[in-house]
């Protein structure tokens, strides 16, 4: 899987989106539970505001420096005996992983919950070596027994379906057959699971922190998979997102709160590990290799879009969005959805696949509210629509000369004087009972499901004129 | 919204405020009226300036002004909204207070410092207009220190609050401070109070399939409010509510605050 989901054309994908209900009530009772969660986790800790202050100038300190704290985590992580690959392009990346498999002789690969690895490619790439891999989350296990299907929430990616769906799923591709209860299901996967843990010769990860004058990478779950996935297999493999990394434990320590708090609304999750090279340890993998992602990231650095890098992926800002939660995670086209999906995904992927996705926002600024470490998201989006509009003249040509025509009618008073007063005799044409119900041109969207008033024959300005000539 | 200009605005508040409390000869604003009440609500204008005028305030309107600009920036077209800021720059110049009853209008001149920031000039006058300019219930508690207008309306209603509103401006408690003490006025809050409305200025058209369910979730959440009026301080927001709920035939009536202010 890559970052893009599927083939239809943006409108296609939102109609179908609209049109599923059952989706559409899973996401929207998840993103009710998670707002709610988030909330209480927020008021509970207290002074929110400040934390997410100080989660700011982490990141943006990070982001200043990156160049410096990547070299120190490669020095780090090499004393320790770990091996470190610098990937520039998702390729290089999947290339290097198919090549450690590749040495090592291996067959089978266990994986923990890693949206970089689904950026890469890398199950494929493995698969086409002959190599069997297996989805320990379990929401992207569920996902890859149903034929592959891509995730639709960064940090439950199946989100979008329900227990009987996902029942449904089990019997028909494993033959399961109890029944639909989340305890009967878990136990059941917990069985295959247990396995696969036990045969993998390598683990792969992905990486939440990486922390930098340890050497070390912190991992992030509630069920415990990537310690298994860490412990057991011989050789362990971390990918990460050239961006996800802190200097030291401290900050490690407010990112790791601010994002458990975010994500789920607990104070932490059930099991937060710091792993690395072996080095000193009795247990843990043999080999470790850490490959460090960059596939456009290093392009955002510098620019007005630089913010975005400062994303913890906690997923706050889609559990919040209103669009989302009536499209759903796939009708983005991409494995990073919502708000923050719209700003990243066209600065990964590309305004071709992606120019739709900064106009699919009212700006209600939710999602800003939201993150914890405060990435205006609304206000990137403008500047996403700004580059789609001027820098790279994507907008429809009528758009463009309706836009032409607002600047020169609404910066010359005289010529706004003459609209308005023509607009009403226009207008009015169109109106029964003092609303339009059918309108044309721009108007047809809005009059397509709303009425709207008829422009009043006396404008506000000439009621006000009159008004002062009466009492002069 | 920049902090440091949030900063100078609050800075600059405060100053009025103090000056204000001085009570010297009777206040002078200018009214910025904004496109939508200008041609499609001018009740909501008149009510306006009537809810000024009998606070003691001299109301004078700049004959130059015409749209803040926010279609063309919220689209992406930089260039036609300097345009347009400039214009509304010129014309409130000579002011002293500009106030608007329109959050997301008010939010607009924020942006124009940024817009024009390659120009010291003009960024200069941009910085000067946000600074004093305020949105009408901001104004009329934070300004005035009016918290009861006298304003008396019989029914039960519940208050739409415009995320420009709330979540750029944070301007949250000066609506309900004056609804509160509208007599004969029971406010019910709106669940989901939080969600927006599927306005979103030119999202309404252009996504028009995903605004129609925000909207239908807006109109359910006043529904379970068994609310007479949904009240608000944004002619966009209320021209989208007020829009779907006439086409589904709803008897809620929409009302803006300046209107409901404005009863007696």
């Amino acid at each position: 899987m890559s970052m893009k989901i599927g083939e239809k054309a943006f409108k296609e994908r939102i109609g179908e989106g609209l049109e599923d209900t059952v989706m559409r009530g899973a996401v929207s009772s998840a993103q009710e539970r998670l707002y709610e969660r988030r909330l209480s986790a927020s008021e509970e800790l207290g002074n929110w505001e400040k934390w997410r202050e100080l989660g700011e100038e982490i990141r943006q300190h990070t982001l200043k420096h990156l160049d410096d704290y990547l070299y120190q985590l490669s020095e780090s992580v090499s004393a320790r005996g770990g091996h470190v690959f610098f990937a520039k392009t998702k390729e290089e990346a999947s290339a290097y992983i198919q090549h450690v498999a590749q040495k090592k002789a291996a067959k089978k690969i266990v994986k923990s919950k890693s949206m970089v690895t689904e950026e890469i490619e890398m199950n494929q790439a493995l698969e086409e070596i002959g190599c069997d891999v297996v989805e320990s989350d379990l929401g992207e296990y569920i996902l890859q027994v149903n034929d592959h299907e891509p995730p639709s929430h960064i940090v439950a990616p199946a989100l979008h379906m329900t227990k009987e769906q996902i029942r449904e799923v089990f019997h028909e591709k494993l033959g399961y057959e109890m029944s639909e209860t989340p305890e009967d299901m878990t136990s059941f996967v917990r069985a295959i699971l247990r396995e696969k843990f036990l045969e993998a010769d390598i683990g792969v990860t992905g990486c939440n922190f990486a922390v930098a004058n340890t050497g070390s990478i912190c991992l992030v779950t509630n069920e415990g998979n990537a310690d298994l996935v860490t412990a057991i297999p011989k050789t362990h493999i971390a990918v990460m997102g050239m961006e996800r990394i802190v200097p030291t434990m401290e900050e490690l320590d407010v990112l790791v709160g601010l994002l458990c708090r975010s994500a789920v609304g607990q104070k932490l999750t059930s099991y937060i590990s710091v792993v690395g090279p072996k080095g000193e340890e009795v247990d843990g993998p043999e080999e470790f290799h850490l490959v460090i992602l960059d596939n456009g990231r290093s392009n955002i650095l510098g620019t007005a879009f630089q913010p975005v890098l400062q994303c913890i992926r906690c997923a706050a800002c889609i559990n919040v969005c209103p669009v989302y939660r009536h499209v759903g995670g796939h009708s983005y086209g991409s494995i990073y959805p919502g708000p923050i999906g719209a700003v990243l995904s066209p600065l990964l992927g590309g305004y071709d696949d992606y120019q739709e996705l900064p106009f699919a926002s009212s700006l209600c600024a939710a999602c800003t509210d939201a993150c914890p470490v405060k990435i205006p998201l609304h206000e990137l989006l403008i500047k996403h629509r700004q580059v789609i509009v001027e820098k790279e003249g994507r907008a429809p040509k009528a758009e463009m000369m309706a836009m032409k025509m607002f600047g020169m009618g609404a910066s010359t008073p005289g010529m706004y004087q003459f609209g308005t007063k023509a607009a009403p005799v226009l207008m009015n044409r169109m109106a029964s009972n003092g609303q339009i119900s059918k309108g044309i041109g721009p108007l047809k969207n809005w009059t397509d499901i709303r009425d709207l008033p008829a422009p009043s024959k006396e404008r506000f300005r000439d009621w006000f004129k009159k008004r002062q000539k009466e009492e002069q | 919204m920049k902090i440091s200009l949030l900063f100078r605005h609050q800075m600059t508040k405060l100053m009025n405020q103090i000056a204000a409390k001085k009570g010297s000869s009777p206040m002078k604003v200018h009214l910025f009226v904004t496109c939508l009440i200008d041609t499609i609500q001018p009740n909501v204008g008149k009510a306006t300036v009537e809810v000024l005028e009998r606070l003691g305030v001299e109301v004078e309107f700049p004959e130059a002004q015409v749209c803040c600009g926010q279609p063309a920036f919220n689209s992406g077209y930089t260039k036609e909204t300097i345009k347009v800021a400039k214009n509304m720059i010129k014309a409130f110049e000579s002011a002293e207070y500009v106030v608007t009853p329109s959050g997301s209008c008010k939010a607009m001149f924020l942006e124009y410092p940024q817009l024009l920031k390659e120009d010291p000039v003009w960024s200069a006058k941009a910085e000067a207009l946000a600074e004093k300019t305020y949105e009408l219930t901001e104004f009329i508690v934070d300004i005035l220190h009016v918290t009861d207008v006298g304003a008396s309306l019989k029914g039960n209603a519940t208050y739409h609050t415009s995320c420009h509103m709330t979540r750029l401006l944070r301007i949250k408690e000066a609506p309900f401070t004056l609804l509160s003490n509208v007599k004969d006025l029971t406010m019910t809050p709106l669940p989901r109070a939080e969600n927006c409305c599927g306005f979103g200025g030119t999202f309404s058209i252009k996504m028009t399939p995903i605004s129609e369910q925000m909207v239908d979730e807006k109109v359910q959440s006043i529904e379970e409010t068994d609310a007479e009026y949904i009240i608000g301080a944004d002619c966009g927001c209320l021209l989208n509510i007020g829009g779907r709920l006439n086409r589904l035939d709803k008897p809620i009536q929409v009302m803006h605050i300046a209107e409901v202010l404005n009863s007696r």
